[in-house]
């Protein structure tokens, strides 16, 4: 694990999903069958490994088929350190200690248990995270420049393909649930919307990493819109959670706590949605590609194949959806928090 | 278990991401979306102002029809009335024409009939003169003639006397 700061404070963090969000974990648990044959742990390995974090990233067996990404680890005693996690695989890819350094449970962790390190690796979602946001620089910069160089004419190429979907998260996403105040938060949105729609169709393609369905990115996600929410409450925002207008005295006592809850479980919720909704439809996909490595027939492989094709569209689908619905709730966040209310 | 490995955050990639997003927020806000959202709304605004001139446009084009209406009809109306003027004016003059004409025509008989009446009576007055004068000369002839001698002279006389004493 990390150091002990980080390792109690993702431990409760794991705590509060696994207690939230049993919904998911029996889709886990079913595409880990307990003591299955080799072949089925071989399945849900595959399935698990390709939704989770890694210091390399896999696209193929063979000689070239990895990619070993650089480690990063910062430890007061050894200062910065930095090198292949080449180092951790051994010849038949098996892990291996390095440096007084081993991989446990898919995180760095120091051999020797009293060493706390910070782990800055680029992951393979690190990774993922650069070219998702190479891409959507490219797309939004390059349907910038149609504007900037043809003001006022009407768009083509990317301008006309990006235009709607700008539109739409303007007039229909921040207008509605913000108000007049929405400008100011346009751009927030905006980049919120295309780096988790960009982000969820690039996750579908065949090895790429799954990262918006990383905790780790939507935590992020999350406290930005937490804390932008909260940055621009205005004075009835923080009425409305430490004294809630028109409820008699003594009920303010339930009242405040929920209210004061309330603030965080709004995040907590965008960060769980958007990762349950990835995830689970990766772990969908891999588990049906799964089903020709267990059953080992063209019937199998068939029927996998066709349910693949259809999950996926429902992907590209549902990448949509999460981004239209995390920029939707955090547009009517940021909404309650800067309204006016004049009706109370 | 590499289940829990799917809940634990990586620190790495909390801080990748925060600043991965800051950047990217930064940037596309500063290159991408003011311009972008500048330009909608100035196409927006551009639309729509467009939309209004035109609707002013055709306001005004509807006003400026009925004032060239309303030209037009005063302009009728004015025209109408001029000829009925200039008829009225034509026939006022012609009917005076005509009472002059004719107070000249008679006046002009007048004159003619007093002229002519002038004449006759001068005429007459002259024919008269003359024939007085002719009857005297003749009278003085005859009378040279008859009394030529004595005796015719003596018998007038007594012819007379016979006359004067019937009386």
């Amino acid at each position: 694990m990390f150091g002990k700061p980080s390792k109690s404070y993702s431990k409760t963090l794991s705590i509060n999903i696994l207690a939230f969000f049993l919904l998911f974990l029996p889709v886990v648990s079913q595409a880990a069958p307990s003591g299955g044959g080799d072949k089925e742990e071989g399945a849900t390995d595959f399935i698990l490994h390709h939704v989770v974090d890694d210091y390399v990233w896999h696209f193929f067996d063979g000689h070239y088929g990895t990619i070993y990404l650089p480690v990063i680890l910062y430890s007061q005693d050894r200062g910065l350190e930095v090198f292949s996690s080449h180092h951790f695989y051994g010849e038949h890819h098996e892990l291996v200690a390095y440096n007084g350094y081993e991989i446990h449970d898919g995180h760095i962790a120091a051999v020797d248990h009293d060493r706390s390190i910070t782990d800055l690796s680029i992951t393979k979602n690190t990774a993922m995270l650069f070219v998702t946001m190479a891409v959507v620089l490219l797309l939004v910069l390059s349907a910038a420049r149609h504007y900037k160089k043809n003001p006022n004419t009407a768009p083509k190429g990317v301008a006309s393909f990006l235009e709607p979907i700008i539109l739409y998260v303007r007039d229909e996403i921040a207008k509605p649930n913000i108000g007049k105040k929405y400008e100011r938060f346009m751009p927030y949105l905006l980049t919120l919307f295309f780096f988790i729609w960009i982000g969820n169709i690039l996750g579908l393609l065949p090895g790429a990493a799954n990262l918006t369905g990383n905790i780790a990115v939507t935590f992020t996600l999350a406290v930005f819109t937490f804390i932008v929410t909260n940055v621009n409450g205005n004075k009835d925002y923080w009425k409305h959670v430490f004294a809630t207008p028109g409820v008699p005295k003594p009920l303010l006592l339930i009242m405040v706590p929920v209210e004061f809850v309330g603030l965080f479980t709004k995040p907590f919720s965008l960060m769980v949605r958007l990762f349950v909704a990835i995830t689970a439809g990766h772990i969908v996909i891999l588990s049906l590609i799964g089903l020709v490595f267990i059953f080992q027939s063209h019937a199998a492989g068939v029927a996998s194949t066709i349910m693949v094709t259809f999950i996926n569209l429902i992907e590209i689908l549902v990448a949509t959806i999460q981004a239209y619905v995390f920029t939707l709730f955090s547009a009517m966040y940021i909404g309650a928090a800067v309204a006016d209310h004049d009706h109370h | 278990m590499i289940a829990a490995d799917l809940l634990s955050p990586g620190t790495g990639l909390i801080v990748y991401q925060a600043i991965g997003f800051l950047i990217l927020l930064f940037l596309l806000g500063k290159f991408a979306w003011k311009p972008i959202l500048a330009s909608l709304k100035e196409r927006e605004q551009s639309i729509e102002g467009a939309l209004l001139a035109a609707e002013q446009a055709k306001k005004d084009m509807t006003k400026l029809q009925q004032a060239n209406e309303q030209l037009l009809k005063d302009a009728r109306a004015e025209r109408d009335s001029l000829l009925k003027e200039a008829v009225a004016t034509a026939n006022s003059i012609k009917e005076e024409a005509k009472e002059e004409t004719s107070k000249i025509t008679a006046k002009m008989m007048e004159d003619a009939r007093l002229a002519i009446e002038n004449e006759k009576k001068a005429a007459l007055a002259e024919v008269k003169t003359t024939v007085a004068e002719l009857s005297l000369q003749i009278t003085e002839k005859i009378l040279r003639k008859e009394l030529a001698d004595k005796k015719a002279q003596e018998s007038l006389v007594d012819e007379y006397i016979k006359e004067l004493n019937l009386n």
